[in-house]
């Protein structure tokens, strides 16, 4: 966790340094990415369940993108 | 975790953030009320019931929503079957979350509680987004801390505790005009009972004398105590030259207990604007290493001595999973109505294989111990999800 937390850090430091750099991609250049077909998980409540689905029942756990808690309903 | 959790180097990056020029606004989430029915069914086990999802803004600046989740639990799955019997139980959970929003960054805290009949879970967490280069990247992070309370029904002396840590990074990063990826890192610290107290080990012990089947083999388990555990995963998603959308997920992780496991996702969706419908499909694989003292038969009838740690949770085995599921959302109200911006009705269906490599069918007769048939199943898991947005 160190490491996640040192890792964090340095991007921090980069990126609240680096704000002058002229976006790439302009504002107005942006309607595809605004279609709300674009959005990664467009229904919360829907993406939470999946990530509870698969926390429950796999020994993997994390970096899904969402909320996490304890308690599974699954002994 | 203590010891290697440093607070300034969380202060620092908000402080940083802070200070950080400011131009074009952020904004809060939608406002919308979102009512879910879901249901899981697999290997005896059927788990369903509500989840109501309500977030409001106030003043621009402060968002507030509220989560009411309940599973209903119905099991007779392989291990109930094996050395148990079948039961009901309910689980429900509670989250609040204010998020407050100043120019380009969003601070968020977060309350959840869940209580079942023999476990009860509380979890805070603290965290923030932000944008940089021209709202090209957003940044956020969040740390969460929950204690955990664990009880046996049937045990009224048996009460243990459980502490958890977790901290998350996500990037967001618009690469083109048609494509955003995400990078999201997590690590999770836990301590205390890890074990599941109604699970056994299948080990044959040297006074097991006569014993021809599993019966005659169960034992208590014993788990590390500590667990530390990091992932991470990449998303990208691409707008194609049709209105229409691909995406693809990468996850890895690996853990203190020697479970390293991975998962590929991939999705594409497609909306029909004249009938105001969107399909979605998707197909996942997850594929995981066994943990070091995972144990499905041990023979110690020699008199060998146990291991420290053994257990047989088929979460600890070596095996994959895949996901094949496909989704349909009608929206309607599109134009408004009253204090609606708009609804929709979502229905999505996931079925999930399980084929486990070292976990065997323990309940199988007429094989010798150890050598049953490997262990598998279907599951399938359907929501239906009402959303107005207001």
């Amino acid at each position: 966790m160190r490491r996640t937390l040192k890792s964090f850090l340095i991007l921090t430091i980069i990126l609240a340094t680096g704000c002058s750099i002229s976006p790439w991609v302009k504002p107005y250049e942006r309607g595809y990415l605004a279609d709300p077909i674009m959005s990664f998980e467009p229904d919360a409540v829907s993406s939470n369940y999946m990530h509870h689905v698969y926390q429950a029942r796999e020994g993997a756990r994390g970096a899904e993108g969402g909320g996490s808690g304890g308690g599974c309903g699954c002994n | 975790m203590s010891k290697y959790f440093n607070f300034s180097l969380v202060v620092l990056p908000v402080g940083l953030l802070l200070l950080a020029p400011n131009s074009i606004a952020k904004m809060l989430p939608e406002e919308r009320s979102d009512i879910m029915f879901h249901e899981y069914e697999g290997d005896g086990v059927t788990i369903n019931g509500p989840s109501v999802l309500v977030r409001k803004n106030y003043m621009d600046s402060i968002s507030i929503n509220a989560n009411y989740y309940v599973d209903n639990v119905t099991s007779a799955s392989i291990d109930v079957l094996s050395y148990g019997s079948p039961y009901v139980e309910e689980r429900t959970e509670q989250t609040v979350g204010v998020d407050l929003l100043r120019d380009k960054t969003i601070f968020s805290l977060s309350y959840t509680n869940s209580t079942e009949s023999d476990y009860d879970a509380e979890t805070y967490a603290v965290g923030f987004s932000h944008d940089f280069f021209g709202d090209l990247t957003t940044v956020s992070a969040k740390f969460g801390v929950g204690d955990d309370v664990v009880s046996a029904t049937g045990q009224a002396a048996f009460e243990d505790s459980l502490s958890r840590k977790n901290i998350q990074l996500s990037i967001s990063q618009i690469l083109t005009k048609k494509l955003i990826m995400g990078l999201n890192l997590e690590s999770i610290d836990e301590e205390g009972y890890l074990s599941n107290p109604y699970r056994k080990s299948s080990i044959l012990m040297a006074s097991d004398s006569g014993v021809i089947d599993r019966q005659g083999t169960w034992e208590e388990e014993n788990y590390p105590e500590t667990r530390t555990s990091d992932a991470v995963s990449l998303k990208l998603k691409y707008y194609l030259p049709y209105r229409a959308a691909l995406r693809a997920e990468y996850r890895y992780y690996s853990d203190s207990w020697d479970i390293q496991g991975s998962n590929v996702e991939v999705g594409y969706t497609h909306p029909i604007e004249a009938l105001n419908v969107t399909l979605d499909v998707r197909y996942r694989i997850y594929q995981q290493s066994a943990a070091f003292f995972f144990v499905d038969f041990l023979d110690a009838s020699n008199g060998e001595a146990l291991p420290t740690y053994h257990g047989r949770d088929k979460e600890l085995a070596e095996y994959s999973t895949t996901t094949v599921g496909v989704g349909i959302k009608w929206e309607f109200l599109s134009s408004g109505w009253f204090v609606l911006d708009k609804a929709s009705v979502s229905l999505s269906y996931d079925h999930i294989s399980f084929e486990y490599d070292n976990y065997r069918s323990a309940n199988a007769v007429g094989y010798e111990l150890g050598q049953e048939p490997l262990f598998g199943f279907d599951a399938g898991v359907t929501q239906v999800l009402f959303t107005a947005v207001y």
